[in-house]
């Protein structure tokens, strides 16, 4: 039956891409209904998210920020000079991609932990007696930094992949949907971080 | 077009062997194959489940079983059937085995994504099951986990929780295939306004699966977050709000019931210009009206919630939505039912479930106006004649169009006919037992009977007794109906390629078909649904 290759056969570049596309919606999806509980409660307690939102460091997170969109230039360079077919800029672009998010992980590491210290967790004895609005603001802050930072792993994972595939040569200046698609989710990942920061951090 | 020398899918040897070759089959066939017999084993728990409560509910009192029992047995047969069952159903079955076929296509988009969902989806199937027997006792919140309760309630909740969460994610994925196979994979000339019509119901539901789904994750994964971080979002005492969830939950869930319906809508399409010999009456109406219940679904939920406090406007708006959302469905029965006028009719049984399909989604969707309208809404809110109206929504729309889809397309996936005279007797079965069944609740609801409850005033007792006759008949119908299948499996007569005299493109390959669809990518040059007239199939 080799004859007939067609279900093992691989996916062309224009179906895949439309795939990953329709993926990220649902990401977005996702994500939108944290947005809209961030509105409602935003609109209700505007005074103590304007105060809540002031414990947090904005400097770390303009840090973070700058990694976040410098990985994202570094893998679109990656893509792009792979289809120039240059292994070693790509593989070198992939890794410095990788090390940025690391360092955003670390980042976000110390930031949570500075938080703990001060006894601000979820379900904490120091937020519950904190007013209802600054209360539901960390719980929005920790819920939706988290499954972006959860995002931001497996996005890592995700360009680790790549890097494997490419210097094993699977992906390589034919065929490199895998990566290109990595790519779009590490932009999303991105995205999703360009209207956190504002919304948590600099509305004040 | 058929080709001896390629074997069929269910005979095809391929890199597995054996069980593991279905297993580990990429082939669309085998998977929707796959999906039909978990399908069926789940479906018979979740009916077992329901006749156990309509055996509670027989008489006043205590019949059989706690109450406690009783909240766990309609919570979980409500996760089942809404999450395992009607969610993915004819979309994961038929819309799987036969959405390539109708294409001219010989795969999926994306194969093996779609084996990953069917894992994903028995992966939370099974979860859901569990959650009976794990942690703290059998989930008690109904299947529609509204707060405070769901997050108060000592039963192992957050089990349910995730089932619904990785079920919805294998929704979303199974859509994601679908809109991708019918942009990318149409045979050459099947112009968009050449494919048969349940492929445009498979769109429709396609993006609502994509688009509405993961409103419900992230909601799922904010009860759990309730649950076990105490992180306030729906909690008054902290500073949330509880509608909040609702509105969250609904979002979602009003559109899934048009993702449970429009494939039925789809698969009914299909049989009545087949068993009428007549081209479907109406093919853009009923295309326009596909999207056009997708799109106005999204904006109604609302009405789930009209006594849950919710401004006059809000209130106003969403009601008058809902009877918009009606006015696509009634078009759709225009044009069933007009296909059907003047044509040569051949009443086999695809026919006649496909007809009581009408009758019953449109006992259903009339009293769906009833709630839909402010005032009747109050009075019946939470009664059991929402019972009886989704009932006859979801089981009586839903669940008689599988019926039918499979009596329609059973000969093409196992390669075997049926015997007509059991499939007749027990579609009557079925069709008396359903509203001998339901149709009480009607009546008892507008008289005052809640829903979710475990004993009632004497006087809602003809209306208990009558319903749980019901039930016994259409088990037995249901039992009946499953026989004869699996009796045609075994020892039926062989199918012909065509044996409806079908033109949709299912028909002009064998039966059951070969594991590569077609020998040759067919050529469209018309429109679907012309029987015999040649002259006519250059539009």
């Amino acid at each position: 039956m080799t004859v007939h290759p067609t279900h093992t056969e691989h996916i062309d570049s224009e179906t895949g891409k439309l795939g990953m596309w329709i993926f990220l919606f649902t990401e977005l999806f996702l994500f939108g209904g944290l947005f809209l509980v961030y509105a409602i409660f935003r609109a209700k307690y505007s005074p103590e998210f304007h105060h809540a939102a002031e414990e947090l460091n904005a400097f770390i997170g303009t840090i973070n920020t700058v990694f976040l969109l410098v990985s994202s230039m570094t893998v679109a360079g990656a893509l792009t000079a792979m289809q120039k077919g240059d292994r070693r800029m790509t593989l070198l672009l992939l890794t410095v991609t990788i090390m940025l998010a690391g360092l955003f992980m670390v980042n976000k590491y110390f930031e949570w932990s500075h938080k703990f210290e001060y006894g601000i967790f979820p379900g904490s004895p120091v937020l519950k007696n904190m007013p209802h609005g600054e209360l539901l603001f960390f719980g929005l802050y920790y819920m939706m930094t988290g499954l972006h930072a959860l995002h931001v792993l497996v996005g890592m994972v995700l360009l680790s992949i790549n890097v494997v595939k490419v210097k094993a040569g699977t992906v390589n200046s034919e065929r490199f949907l895998m990566l290109e698609n990595s790519a779009l989710y590490w932009h999303l990942v991105d995205l999703i971080w360009i209207f956190l920061f504002p919304l948590l951090y600099l509305i004040t | 077009m058929g080709n001896e020398t390629q074997p069929s899918y269910l005979e095809y040897q391929g890199r597995h062997k054996g069980l593991a070759g279905w297993l580990l089959s990429t082939d669309h066939k085998r998977i929707g194959l796959l999906y039909l017999y978990s399908i069926v084993v789940f479906f018979f728990v979740a009916a077992f489940l329901g006749l156990l409560m309509r055996i509670e509910l027989i008489a006043p009192g205590k019949t059989i079983m706690e109450p406690q029992t009783y909240n766990g047995l309609f919570t979980i047969h409500g996760i089942i059937m809404i999450f395992v069952i009607v969610i993915p159903g004819l979309a994961a079955v038929f819309g799987n085995f036969f959405l390539p076929i109708l294409i001219g296509a010989r795969d999926v988009a994306f194969p093996k994504l779609n084996l990953f969902s069917w894992y994903l989806y028995i992966t939370g199937a099974v979860l859901g099951v569990m959650s009976q027997f794990m942690g703290s006792g059998p989930p008690d919140t109904g299947w529609t986990f509204y707060v405070p309760y769901s997050v108060e309630s000592a039963t192992s909740v957050i089990w349910a929780l995730t089932a619904a969460f990785i079920l919805g994610f294998s929704s979303i994925l199974t859509g994601l295939n679908f809109i991708v196979t019918i942009h990318r994979m149409r045979a050459p000339g099947m112009k968009w306004f050449r494919m048969p019509l349940f492929p445009w119901a498979l769109y429709a539901t396609a993006w609502i699966q994509v688009l509405a789904t993961p409103i419900v994750g992230i909601t799922l994964l904010m009860v759990i977050a309730e649950r076990v971080l105490n992180i306030g979002f729906f909690d008054p005492a902290l500073g949330g709000d509880p509608v909040l969830f609702q509105h969250l939950f609904w979002i979602y869930s009003h559109p899934a019931v048009y993702i449970m319906i429009l494939p039925a809508m789809g698969v009914v399409t299909e049989i009545f210009p087949t068993f009428s010999q007549k081209p479907v009456f109406g093919y853009g109406a009923i295309v326009v009206s596909s999207l056009a219940i997708a799109f106005v679904g999204y904006f109604v939920w609302g009405h789930h919630m009209f006594t849950s406090g919710m401004s006059y406007y809000a209130r106003w708006f969403f009601s008058f939505l809902t009877f918009i959302v009606a006015v696509p469905s009634a078009i759709k029965v225009f044009n069933w039912i007009s296909t059907m006028y003047g044509g040569s009719i051949d009443l086999k049984p695809p026919l006649l479930y496909a007809i009581s399909f009408i009758f019953l989604f449109m006992i259903g969707g009339f009293t769906g106006l009833v709630l839909g309208s402010l005032a009747t809404n109050v009075q019946t809110h939470d009664t059991a004649f929402v019972v009886a109206h989704f009932h006859y929504i979801i089981f009586g729309g839903m669940g008689f169009a599988f019926f039918a889809g499979m009596h329609y397309w059973y000969p093409k996936m196992f390669g075997k006919m049926y015997n007509n005279r059991v499939a007749n007797i027990a579609w009557g079965f079925n069709f008396v037992g359903f509203n001998l069944l339901y149709f009480p609740h009607f009546i008892i609801g507008i008289q005052g009977m809640p829903r979710r409850s475990y004993d009632y005033l004497p006087q809602f007792h003809t209306g208990h007794f009558l319903s749980t006759i019901g039930a016994f008949i259409l088990i037995a119908g249901l039992l009946l109906m499953l026989y004869n299948f699996i009796r045609a499996g075994r020892r039926g007569e062989k199918a012909p390629a065509n044996p409806w005299h079908g033109v949709t493109l299912e028909w002009k390959i064998p039966s059951p078909p070969p594991h590569e669809n077609f020998d040759e990518i067919p050529e469209i040059t018309s429109r679907p649904y012309f029987f015999g007239s040649k002259e006519k199939t250059n539009q």
